[in-house]
C-alpha cells in the first residue's frame, strides 16, 4: 500500500446517491485474475456510448476530470456487492480518495484496506463542495490525513471520520496483514483453546 | 453454558466467542470458522499470498466452488469464453497448490456458494462464515455471523484464518403474524428494504425475529437473509431452532453421533437471551403484507403488487427527488402508474435468493397446466447441481419444459450476468434475484424483482400480475 499523508488537488463531481458498485464496475469487467486496466473501466455503463467510444461529456472523459484525485459522490457510496474490484478500478482511475456524506460499509472497509480514502462530510459541507466544483472547477482543496480534515479552498477545515487503526496503517503505508499475522501466538492459543468446538471443521 | 450474566444477543454470543484478541483502539481479531471461496474474487488474494511466500492457514476451513462465470449451458457445450475459462483454471491451480477442497466444474456439488454451503452441512449454527460476496448473509439463516468481505480480506483470512473486523451494531427486526396465500418470504425482505431504504441497515447486524419468522422453513429463512446486505447490513441472522436441526440433521458435514448430541446443546444456548437490547428495531406485520415488486434501480424501489409507481414531484429532498427520477428514466416508467399490466419480455427464476428445491416446488406448482406467454423467455436455474437433480427426480423439470420454460444447468446465471446470460437492453424481466441496478441483468436491462410465485405469474401472463388472482 502507498503512504498517504496530505493530498492537494481538484475534484470532479458524480453527485448520485446510492452508486452501487455495478455502476462503479460492471460485473463483466470480473472476469479478471488481476488488478490491471480496471480503470479503463470505471463506471462504464455511464461513460461510454453503446458503440463503445468515450460520452464527450461524462466528466471522467475530460481533461480535468483525468487531473482530478479526489472524487465526490452522492449519499450511500458502494453500496451492493463486495467486490474489491470497485475500489481498484477508482484508484486505477487515479483517484485517491472519495468524498461523500455516507459509505457501504464493505466499500469502506476495502478502500481503507488499499488506502483509498473514504471521507463522509456532513451535508453542508458536500453541497459546498458540489458548487465549488461547478462554479470553480480547476479550485484545488487538501487533504490532511494526520489532522482527519479536509481544507476548503475558504481555509475552513472540515473534520472526517477514520478508525485509528486504518489511519495510522494508511499514514505509514503498511498493510492490516501484517497487523495479524503480529497475532500468531494469540491465533494458536484460541484454536487450542476451542479445539473442542463442535463446529471446527477438519484441522 | 451461560449462568446468570447480562442477557446477550444471539449475535453477541457469537461474536464474543470468536474474539481472539481486542486491543483497545484497535479492530478485534475475529477467528473465522469457514471460508467460502468463488472463481470472481479470490485470483488476486491467492496471488497476494504467493508474493508474500504465505501458506493457507486452515484448507481444511475452506470450501471452494465456481458459480459466478459458468455457463447454464448442457454440460457438453464447451465454454467458449476465454476470461471465463481462465478464472476457472486459476481457481483449479490456487485450490490445488494450497489444498483446498474444491467443488470444480465437474462436481455433483457445485452450485451457488451460498446454496452448497447449507446444502452439504457445512453452514452450521454458533460459526463465524466469511466469502468474497456480499450474499454471504444467507448463512445467517442458521445461527451464524455471516458476511461479505472484499479480496485483501480473503487474503487474511486465507493466510490468518482471522479476520479484522470492528464490532457492528444490532437491529431487531420484527415479523409478527401469518403471512396471506400468495405472500412469501420474499416478500418479507422486499417490505423491510422498501421501508427502511439500501442504507437503513448500514452499521448493523439484523436479526429477525417473531412468529413469522419462526414460521419459515430453512430455505425461506435463507431467503430472508440473503437479501439484509440490500437493506445495508452486512449480516442478517436468525436463532436456530427445531427446524435448523431438522435441515442439518444427516447433511454430509453435520456432525454425526455423539458430536450431534453436543452439538445441538450448544445450539440451544444460542439464541437470544430475554431481556437483551438492540441499537434499533422495527416491527413488520404480517398479516398486512401483500406480493411486493420493485419499480426501480436499486431493491429499496419497491412496493406491494398493487401500489403505484411514486411520484418525484412529492419528494422534498432535491437528491432523494433525482435518485428517483433517474431510476424512473432508467425504468422507462411513468410516476403515478401501477406497475400491474406492465408487459415483460424476461422472467428469471434462480439466484442464491431463491433458487433451492421449495422455490422450484412452489414455482411448478404454479406453473403446472399453464403455459409461458408466448413474449415471455422463462429461464429456470437451479441453485446447484444437487438442487437439479432432486428437482428432476421430482419431475419438476418436465413440468417447466412442457410449459414452455428453459431448464438450465445450475449457476449465478442471469443473477450478474458474467456468464452470457443476460437481458438484451431495454428489455423488462421479472427476477427472483436480489439486485436490481442498472444494468446488473445485462447493459440497459430493467429489473423487476419478486418472489418466485410472482414471476411464474409474470411468465404465464407475460406482464406484471398479483399472483393472488392465479391461486
Ligand atoms: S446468485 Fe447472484 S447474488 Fe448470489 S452469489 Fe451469485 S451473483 Fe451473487
Amino acid at each position: 500500500m502507498e503512504k498517504f499523508t496530505t493530498l492537494t488537488a481538484t475534484l470532479v463531481a458524480i453527485p448520485t446517491e446510492n452508486i452501487d458498485t455495478d455502476q462503479i464496475i460492471p460485473a463483466r469487467f470480473l472476469k479478471v485474475t488481476d488488478k490491471a486496466g480496471l480503470g479503463d473501466n470505471l463506471f462504464c455503463d455511464w461513460r461510454y456510448q453503446a458503440d463503445g467510444t468515450p460520452k464527450p461529456d461524462f466528466v471522467l472523459n475530460t481533461e480535468r476530470g483525468k487531473k482530478a484525485k479526489i472524487l465526490l459522490a452522492g449519499d450511500n457510496f458502494g453500496c451492493g456487492s463486495s467486490r474489491e474490484h470497485a475500489p481498484w478500478a477508482i484508484m486505477g482511475y487515479g483517484f485517491q480518495a472519495v468524498i461523500s456524506t455516507s459509505f457501504a460499509d464493505i466499500f469502506r472497509n476495502n478502500s481503507l484496506k488499499l488506502g483509498l480514502l473514504p471521507i463522509a462530510v456532513d451535508k453542508e459541507t458536500h453541497l459546498q463542495l458540489l458548487s465549488l466544483v461547478e462554479e470553480e472547477p480547476t479550485t484545488q482543496i487538501s487533504i490532511d490525513l494526520q489532522n482527519q480534515a479536509v481544507v476548503l479552498p475558504d481555509g475552513r477545515a472540515v473534520n472526517f471520520p477514520i478508525d485509528n487503526f486504518s489511519k495510522t496503517c494508511i499514514l505509514k503505508g503498511v498493510d492490516q496483514l501484517g497487523y495479524l499475522q503480529g497475532h500468531a501466538a494469540a491465533i494458536e492459543a484460541y484454536e487450542a483453546n476451542h479445539a473442542d468446538r463442535v463446529n471446527t471443521l477438519a484441522r | 453454558m451461560s449462568t446468570n450474566k447480562t442477557p446477550q444477543t444471539l449475535f453477541e454470543k457469537i461474536w464474543q466467542q470468536h474474539v481472539v484478541a481486542a486491543e483497545p483502539g484497535n479492530p478485534t481479531v475475529l477467528y473465522i470458522d469457514l471460508h467460502l471461496v468463488h472463481e470472481v474474487t479470490s485470483p488476486q488474494a491467492f496471488t497476494g499470498l504467493r508474493q508474500k511466500g504465505l501458506k493457507v492457514r486452515h484448507p481444511g476451513k475452506t470450501m471452494a466452488t465456481m458459480d459466478h462465470g459458468i455457463p447454464t449451458t448442457p454440460p457438453d457445450v464447451p465454454i467458449t469464453d476465454e476470461l471465463v475459462i481462465k478464472q476457472i483454471n486459476q481457481l483449479e491451480t490456487n485450490c490445488q497448490e494450497f489444498g483446498i477442497p474444491l467443488h470444480g466444474i465437474h462436481s455433483p456439488n457445485r452450485g451457488i456458494v451460498h446454496v452448497i454451503g447449507p446444502e452439504l452441512g457445512l453452514t452450521q449454527p454458533g460459526m463465524t462464515i466469511v466469502c468474497g460476496d456480499s450474499h454471504t448473509s444467507t448463512h445467517g439463516a442458521f445461527g451464524t455471523l455471516a458476511f461479505g468481505i472484499g479480496t485483501s480480506e480473503v487474503e487474511h483470512v486465507l493466510a490468518t484464518q482471522c479476520l479484522l473486523q470492528t464490532k457492528p451494531q444490532t437491529y431487531a427486526v420484527k415479523v409478527e403474524g401469518t403471512l396471506g396465500q400468495g405472500v412469501s418470504a420474499k416478500d418479507i425482505i422486499l417490505n423491510l428494504i422498501s421501508r427502511i431504504g439500501i442504507g437503513g441497515g448500514t452499521g448493523y447486524v439484523f436479526e429477525y425475529l417473531g412468529s413469522a419468522i419462526r414460521a419459515l422453513s430453512m430455505e425461506e429463512r435463507m431467503t430472508v437473509c440473503n437479501m439484509s446486505i440490500e437493506g445495508g447490513a452486512r449480516a442478517g441472522m436468525i436463532a436456530p431452532d427445531e427446524i435448523t436441526f431438522e435441515y442439518l440433521a444427516g447433511r454430509p458435514a453435520a456432525p454425526k453421533g455423539k458430536a450431534w448430541e453436543t452439538a445441538i446443546n450448544q445450539w440451544f444456548a444460542l439464541p437470544t437471551d430475554d431481556g437483551a437490547t438492540f441499537d434499533q428495531e422495527i416491527t413488520i406485520d404480517a398479516n398486512t403484507l401483500e406480493p411486493m415488486i420493485t419499480y426501480g434501480t436499486n431493491p429499496g424501489m419497491g412496493m406491494p403488487i398493487s401500489g403505484l409507481i411514486p411520484d418525484p414531484d412529492a419528494i422534498k429532498d432535491v437528491s432523494e427527488r433525482q435518485t428517483l427520477m433517474k431510476a424512473l428514466q432508467y425504468m422507462g416508467l411513468q410516476a403515478g402508474q401501477p406497475l400491474l399490466g406492465q408487459p415483460i419480455d424476461v422472467v428469471f427464476l434462480g439466484s442464491c435468493t431463491n433458487s433451492r428445491l421449495s422455490d422450484l416446488r412452489v414455482a411448478a406448482q404454479l406453473v403446472k397446466g399453464r403455459k409461458v406467454a408466448e413474449t415471455v423467455r422463462f429461464m429456470v436455474v437451479p441453485g446447484s447441481q444437487q438442487v437439479k437433480l432432486q428437482a428432476e427426480a421430482e419431475g419438476l423439470d418436465k413440468i417447466f419444459k412442457e410449459a414452455g420454460a428453459e431448464w438450465r444447468e445450475a449457476g449465478c446465471s442471469m443473477c450478474i450476468a458474467m456468464n452470457g446470460d443476460q437481458l438484451q437492453p431495454g428489455q423488462y424481466a421479472v427476477s427472483t434475484s436480489n439486485r436490481n441496478f442498472e444494468g446488473r441483468q445485462g447493459k440497459g436491462g430493467r429489473t423487476f424483482l419478486a418472489s418466485p410465485l410472482t414471476a411464474v405469474a409474470a411468465a404465464v401472463t407475460g406482464k406484471v400480475t398479483d399472483v393472488r388472482t392465479l391461486l
